[in-house]
């Protein structure tokens, strides 16, 4: 489907993407309990920080990430992601990482689990980081 | 075993097929959704809004339910306090966000598509929470609260 006015969107692939997100996500909520912030679940992972969740089910986690997506890429016939420069991969995952542990979560736990709770802490995160984002592109471009 | 680990695998795998599915694998789209002063790609934000659509109501049966499906107690993040902390790591999340067009889950989950870029990215964000957790955990050794 394409929306008018943006060419490059892809609103339907976009919805049943965060359909899945949003699956599993819930199935972790209902099943074991706990929010999905990948950002503490990796952290976990790596022995970086204490989530409570017990290091072999983040791995099990973590593990699963590039396993989904690895499944879709392949019944699409792959993909072409469009990346920055190494040097400027490394310094934006430094920042990544050290923001997450000091905002206590990412795009996931605060964006997707804290907002539909409601949560005050993930919405003013969530507006925070958008907003830090969008002056990011802004000021340094977005090619 | 199977009921304590299957539950975070069928999630991580499900997690990282959205995020592929959604276009979220590719950082393009992600800073093509941060530029809103330019060419705006809104997919993201049905990505996000197909998200929190579903764990929204995923949340209603919490109160009703006395214990998770397969563990013993809910483990959910509590605090409701609004810290310079929160603000100030949640802007420089935005920034790293905005400069790569990757965030932890896209970054790990990338990893089966280009590995050499995701390697990068996976192991400076690793580094990065390293630092916070030698500059700040040192001192505050508080009990460490759930996070998001």
């Amino acid at each position: 489907m394409i929306l008018p006015g943006f060419p490059e969107a892809a609103p339907l692939a976009g919805l049943a993407g965060g359909l899945l997100i949003g699956l599993a996500a819930a199935l972790m909520l209902l099943g074991a309990g706990r929010v999905t912030g990948v950002s503490g679940i990796v952290g976990r992972a790596f022995g970086i920080n204490d989530s409570g969740m017990s290091w072999s089910s983040a791995w099990t986690f973590v593990i699963g990430l590039p396993l989904g997506a690895f499944l879709v890429a392949t019944l699409k016939g792959g993909f072409e992601p469009d990346f920055v420069p190494l040097p400027l991969l490394a310094v934006a995952g430094v920042l990544v990482g050290f923001g997450a542990r000091l905002g206590s979560g990412c795009t996931s736990g605060h964006g997707v689990c804290g907002v539909s709770r409601l949560s005050q802490r993930s919405l003013v995160a969530t507006a925070t980081f958008m907003i830090a984002g969008i002056a990011t592109v802004a000021v340094m471009g977005a090619q | 075993m199977i009921r304590t680990h299957l539950p975070p695998l069928v999630s991580g795998t499900l997690f990282g097929a959205g995020l592929a599915l959604g276009g979220m694998t590719d950082p393009a789209r992600i800073r093509g959704f941060l530029d809103i002063f330019g060419a705006w790609d809104p997919t993201l934000a049905f990505v996000m809004g197909g998200a929190v659509l579903v764990m929204a109501i995923a949340w209603r049966f919490v109160p009703r339910m006395a214990h998770p499906l397969f563990a013993p107690k809910f483990s959910l993040p509590d605090r409701t306090d609004l810290t310079p902390q929160l603000v100030g790591g949640a802007t420089l999340f935005g920034v790293g966000w905005g400069l790569a067009g990757l965030c932890p889950g896209p970054g790990f989950a990338v990893l089966a598509i280009a590995p050499l870029e995701a390697l990068v990215f996976c192991a400076s964000l690793l580094a990065g929470m390293l630092m916070h957790r030698v500059f700040f955990d040192q001192k505050a050794k508080a009990p460490a609260h759930a996070s998001q």
